[in-house]
């Protein structure tokens, strides 16, 4: 099963050539909302703000190939330890908290950097997005126009991300996360030191965040002020939900049915795309619970 | 500008009040508050524009039908998830959000809202030397009244006290033989009446479009989130601090944007996650 939809992500190469580019949107939509899966699906920390380390990356890819140098393995892996540093210095404040202070704090960072983003544009170039991001060709293979670079990229980060965050999840170490999700003060009385696993996992996942960031910058060659936004903290919540959170296909699977939805509504006004968006929300918080792998896994179960 | 901000302040009040109670009762993080503040403004926008009325006798109809849609809402949606997690009634809101967004923005168009003032509100006032917007001191008038009146019906009436004791403990207070679901339904209409009061008056102040729900969510969950749960007085002084400091941010650093306003709530939520004046 799980070889067989590794395979079918070759596809596109083969079936639809003309919507690589989307593909590789998709990819990376979906590594930023697995991201937002490892700290909300199965540390159960809800977060308004992650779009914080999906734009510090993307900004810092942005800059350094600008400014230094436009390789694109070295830009990735650099934009991620960026955006890993950040989530460090963040998860201290941010692991301590529950509920409405919680959603607030993340919110809060996440404009926070988004006004300071917005503010300095001698750096970023403020509203008009950073421009000129020259992008060196990956190990000998030019970023062409059809993204067929693009997508190999990105799906190989995808995929070796996922493995590492499959990995982490099956590990004790994912398991004590579950147990903190559960239950935030039994898991200490057993000995699992709960602030520092949460600490732990808020890193990595904004490192993840940071290198899908990248991932955006490189493959589109341009930072907009839109990869700090709200919209896409909300986007990539919204994602989780409908795929199915604390699973590892669900940021997958959401971000494939999403992006594709969404393509094939651009025709329609902006307005009312979140129109039908927050129709789904409704239906998905009160009819399907667990998103579309959690609403399929239950009808397997039914008839037996 | 001191009275500008306070102004201010008054109708960020009017627009949270009813959140920090609701919050404080039932922990239902309702991110679709200002969806009620929608409503009150479009309907006194199209009484005003369509039909003619006064500006002022638009503005219990706003509270009524604010209210109406908070007790249905309310009855069909939310009462399931009371008892769901924090993220579910935060998608569960932000959806609505999004919905009556696109639904303003089908109805009504993208433009900014106005509509026509009687005269006694234009123009100003001139007191010690200064003149004085007429329309700014009749918010404030309408804040301080509604503080005044939620504070006594709060502290001296019987309703009042139910209210205290199921935002303090709901399970004593249910204990007790307190009817905490129909005093929460209660207040959940009171607090999306005076939402859609907020939404009328905030039309001539800062303007209405398809987008306020979202643009003056985060403004509203400040004043909530530093002001703490539940706290009305909290409530106040949140909202004109936050009031004051936003006009002074914007007359004296204008380049800094929001972003002096959300430094001062991530400092002031690390300093007391609970609020200024919360309790727990």
């Amino acid at each position: 099963m799980e070889i067989a939809f590794w395979l079918a992500t070759l596809a596109p190469f083969v079936v639809t050539p003309s919507y690589l580019s989307l593909a590789s949107q998709i990819a990376i939509t979906a590594l930023f909302a697995l991201s937002l899966d490892l700290i909300l699906g199965y540390a159960g920390i809800v977060s308004l703000g992650h779009a914080a380390y999906f734009g510090f990356g993307a900004y810092t890819a942005g800059l350094l190939s600008k400014h230094y140098f436009g390789e694109p393995l070295t830009g990735l892996v650099l934009g991620a330890a960026a955006a890993g540093l950040l989530g460090y210095l963040t998860s201290h404040v941010i692991v301590r908290f529950r509920h409405l202070a919680l959603i607030m704090l993340t919110l809060g960072l996440g404009l926070l950097l988004a006004e300071a983003a917005n503010s300095a544009s001698w750096l970023t170039g403020g509203a008009d997005g950073l421009q000129g991001v020259k992008m060196a060709p990956l190990l000998g293979f030019k970023f062409d126009l059809y993204g067929r670079t693009a997508y190999a990229y990105s799906l190989a980060v995808l995929f070796l991300l996922f493995l590492v965050a499959r990995r982490i999840i099956h590990s004790p170490f994912g398991l004590a996360l579950r147990g903190i999700r559960e239950n935030a003060t039994r898991m200490p009385a057993i000995g699992a030191p709960s602030l520092a696993h949460l600490r732990k996992v808020y890193t990595i996942a904004a490192v993840i965040a940071g290198a899908a960031g990248a991932l955006l910058t490189q493959t589109t060659s341009t930072v907009s002020l839109e990869v700090l936004s709200f919209g896409r903290s909300a986007d990539a919540l919204v994602i989780l939900i409908l795929g199915g959170a604390g699973r590892l296909y669900g940021g997958i699977i959401g971000a494939v049915v999403y992006m594709v939805a969404r393509d094939q509504f651009s025709g329609l006004n902006p307005q009312y795309w979140y129109f039908w968006i927050g129709v789904l929300l409704v239906a998905v918080v009160m009819f399907l619970p667990n998103g579309i792998l959690g609403g399929l896994s239950a009808l397997r179960k039914k008839p037996q | 500008m001191l009275f500008d901000g306070f102004a201010y302040g008054m109708l960020l009040f009017l627009l949270s009040v009813g959140l920090s109670v609701t919050l404080g009762m039932m922990n239902f993080v309702n991110l679709a508050h200002c969806s009620f503040a929608m409503i009150g403004g479009y309907v006194t926008v199209s009484l005003a524009n369509r039909y003619g009325w006064p500006f002022l006798a638009t503005l219990p109809v706003a509270f009524l039908g604010a209210a109406a849609a908070a007790v249905i809402l309310e009855r069909t949606l939310y009462r399931r998830l009371y008892r769901a997690s924090d993220l579910d009634q935060c998608l569960l809101t932000i959806g609505i959000v999004f919905i009556s967004v696109a639904a303003y923005a089908w109805f009504y168009g993208t433009v900014v809202q106005s509509t026509p003032m009687p005269s006694y509100l234009r123009g100003s006032v001139p007191f010690l030397g200064m003149s004085f917007a007429a329309y700014r001191l009749f918010l404030i008038a309408m804040g301080l009244a509604v503080a005044t009146l939620l504070i006594l019906m709060l502290e001296t009436t019987r309703f009042g006290a139910r209210v205290r004791a199921a935002v303090d403990n709901q399970k004593m207070a249910r204990g007790l033989g307190i009817d905490v679901d129909r005093a929460f339904m209660i207040t959940f209409a009171l607090g999306g009446g005076l939402a859609g009061l907020g939404g009328a008056l905030a039309i001539e102040m800062v303007g209405l479009d398809h987008a306020f729900a979202l643009n003056y969510l985060v403004y509203v969950l400040i004043v909530v989130a530093v002001g703490g749960l539940g706290s009305i007085g909290g409530s106040f002084a949140a909202a004109v601090v936050l009031g004051v400091s936003d006009m002074a941010g914007k007359y004296y650093f204008p380049w800094l944007g929001a972003f002096l306003i959300y430094l001062v709530m991530v400092a002031l939520l690390m300093w007391r996650p609970v609020g200024l004046f919360g309790k727990r």
